[in-house]
């Protein structure tokens, strides 16, 4: 990370402190003078947006902490005594619940592009494999936080969701009865996911650190695929993408206030603004919409075991996923097969989220066994065939060739950047 | 140029699941609920205090005897963005309930009015005694009543509410739901102690009665005394008593919008200023 600094303290206080601890050019080799592609398109700003999130979320978090009570009788009425009658209690509150949301979104978006452009593929497989983690590790983080204002839907979700790991043959109901600290979710079940919904933040904050010691190590990726050359293909990141990640983190802002200050509880289910009711299940249980997908394929397979299996399956195979894709091409801007089969994912995902969010009945059934089996497929099939049957197109000698050539290494309809000169 | 074209394709199949699985799977009920005009609708609105009063008139005189409001205190009559009723007013309407206080210095409870800083006691000390009273159904609280009913908005709306911040559905819910009681169809058999309602979430048949009639509550200021006002009355001081800060909220939104489309575009062009001689 610091190897990339030129950094030579001049004052005798610099001098000082680089000679005992070489933060300075550890800092500045990492995100000052860190030589960037220089044809990142803004798909490639979602990490730094993703950063922002993760940060406004610890802060508004610790805030809210100062007011919530963790405790079964008390945790719905502290959260809307935190909305009513904490200054700015409600903004806090909004901030971080829809916050989750745009963690999400920006964090599916990052992934998507890390996707489309190969981004998993050598030498980047270990940055690729602890960015799955964090998703992992985010996962855990939102629905334990979903759980602790105490909602209908917060104990009927949890309910249901460690209620999956009782399929697991011998020791599924100890572990169960583990996880709960009891014999049904409640109260010692609240505490203990606070407790863990406080903790796990700061273990993504860890792991982000990794997460960008790996790709710092390799270098970024870029939307030709092709590695840097020479200076020319690269640019210190600081002005060039200090400015444009900001830019493109105050436009995610606009987004994220739209739903904060005017569609607050868009995002979110109207049964958990009743307090939890051990007696009374609501009509159809569904997770918050980030879920989806993955609850669509566990819901998918009529047996609770295979569908447990399925859902967990479908994580596990982004960890093998570097040594699935056969091809030899990193970008998918110059793999033509590949660029449909991509996009046809994706809308196999959005369905499979729509279809987790329709009761499991009927035709959405057979809708949701259909587009698991093409989820996996995806990865099992498809991406190992390709690399043999495709033919790529040829790729630029250099980014600077691509950059002089234009338009290169740009998805059909993604925003590129906005000026070509 | 194929991408593109394989896209649209895909997207149009989607959409036809999409569209078609409801249809396949659907049947049954399905509640019919109207959209309304509401004050505080949209990035500019606000409540309509004199519309909150009259909701809470008849909140007071038709709803509390089974319904109570137990997250709102007397002190949030008279605050900002809210029915605005004068300090007094308040205190005159707090002091007509009754708050059970207590232990006192002998260790018994006691009765005393209620003061700016109580909430509103509920009319029934538990869930069991409240469906005792009321031929085992439960009459629910009404402080989160206008957030906390999930009706069903369906492809495509929910995606359209996101562009027209449609945040309503609580209120138009509430109020086709008071104004739902309609003659069931014919040959449908209402059990008895139900009633027939065609907004209901949960079913055809609501336990309770219907609450609303033209000329019920008395409205000192002209506005009509039908029962579609009155439903529209009380939806909006519902709305204002799950939401009591929304009017700020909105304010607020204006002013972070207003902030951040401008330091967007200084941002925007520091930047083509920072790139102008990069070739990227």
């Amino acid at each position: 990370m610091a190897g990339h600094s030129e950094y030579v303290p001049q004052s005798a206080g610099a001098k000082w402190l680089e000679s005992r601890l070489p933060v300075i050019s550890l800092v500045r080799g990492s995100f000052v003078d860190f030589p960037t592609p220089k044809n990142l398109n803004y798909w490639w700003t979602f990490g730094g947006i993703l950063f922002f999130v993760l940060i406004s979320q610890i802060i508004t978090g610790i805030v809210l902490v100062m007011h919530y009570t963790p405790s079964t009788a008390a945790a719905f009425d502290s959260v809307e005594h935190i909305m009513r009658d904490v200054n700015f209690g409600w903004l806090l509150r909004y901030l971080h619940s829809n916050g989750a949301s745009m963690f999400f979104i920006a964090v599916y978006i990052h992934i998507f592009r890390g996707l489309y452009y190969g981004s998993y593929k050598a030498p980047r497989e270990i940055s690729w494999i602890l960015g799955v983690i964090i998703f992992l590790l985010m996962m855990a983080t939102a629905f334990m936080g979903y759980v602790l204002p105490w909602g209908q839907m917060s104990f009927w979700g949890a309910t249901v969701i460690t209620n999956l790991f009782g399929a697991l043959p011998l020791v599924g109901e100890t572990i169960v009865t583990w996880l709960w600290g009891g014999f049904a979710v409640d109260n010692p079940t609240l505490n203990r996911f606070f407790s863990l919904h406080y903790l796990l933040p700061f273990m993504i904050f860890g792991v982000v650190l990794l997460h960008v010691w790996a790709f710092h190590t390799t270098g970024n990726n870029n939307p030709t695929g092709v590695q840097p050359k020479t200076k020319q293909d690269t640019l210190p990141f600081h002005p060039y993408y200090t400015v444009k990640d900001l830019f493109a983190i105050v436009i995610f802002m606009i987004f994220f206030a739209w739903f904060v200050f005017y569609s607050p509880n868009y995002m979110g289910h109207a049964d958990n603004y009743i307090e939890a009711n051990p007696l009374v299940t609501p009509a159809h249980i569904v997770p918050e919409w980030y879920f989806l997908p993955f609850y669509a394929i566990l819901r998918a397979v009529p047996d609770k075991l295979g569908g447990v299996l399925l859902m967990f399956g479908a994580i596990a195979v982004l960890f093998i996923l570097p040594w699935l894709d056969t091809s030899k091409v990193r970008s998918g801007a110059y793999r033509p097969l590949f660029k449909q089969f991509f996009w046809i994912f994706a809308i196999n995902a959005v369905a499979l989220g729509y279809l987790g969010a329709m009761p499991a009945e009927g035709w959405y059934v057979i809708f949701s066994q259909i587009c698991t089996a093409y989820y996996f497929a995806h990865f099992l099939i498809i991406l190992p065939l390709l690399g043999f049957l495709e033919k790529p197109a040829p790729l630029p000698a250099s980014i600077s060739e691509a950059v002089l050539k234009g338009g290169s290494g740009t998805p059909a309809g993604a925003v590129s950047a906005p000026e070509t000169k | 140029m194929s991408t593109m074209i394989k896209m649209v394709r895909a997207l149009t199949a989607a959409a036809v699941i999409a569209v078609a699985a409801p249809a396949l799977a659907a049947g049954g009920h399905k509640p019919n609920i109207e959209q309304y005009e509401w004050s505080f609708a949209g990035p500019f609105g606000t409540y309509d205090w004199a519309q909150l009063q009259r909701g809470f008139k008849v909140y007071q005189e038709v709803c509390q005897a089974c319904h109570g409001m137990r997250l709102i205190a007397f002190r949030n009559l008279m605050e900002e963005g809210g029915p605005s009723f004068t300090e007094d007013q308040a205190k005159a309407i707090a002091a007509d309930y009754i708050i059970v206080d207590g232990p006192d210095d002998y260790g018994d409870m006691f009765e005393r009015p209620a003061i700016l800083a109580d909430r509103f006691p509920s009319p029934f000390p538990n869930e069991q005694a409240a469906r005792a009273a009321n031929n085992g159904a439960y009459p629910p609280d009404f402080s989160l009543i206008a957030k906390a009913r999930a009706a069903h908005r369906g492809f495509p709306w929910f995606v359209f509410d996101i562009f027209t911040q449609y945040a309503e559905l609580g209120p138009d819910y509430i109020t086709s739901l008071l104004t739902g009681y309609v003659e069931p169809p014919e040959g449908k058999e209402v059990p008895e102690g139900q009633y027939y309602n065609d907004a209901f979430l949960a079913g055809e048949f609501i336990s309770m009665a219907p609450p609303l009639s033209d000329e019920l509550v008395e409205y000192t200021d002209g506005t009509p005394m039908t029962t579609e006002q009155y439903a529209k009355d009380l939806s909006a001081f519902f709305m204002w008593a799950a939401e009591p800060h929304m009017e700020a909220r909105k304010q607020m939104g204006f002013r972070v919008m207003l902030f951040l489309v401008i330091f967007a575009g200084l941002l925007y062009f520091t930047k083509q200023a920072i790139w102008r001689d990069v070739k990227h």
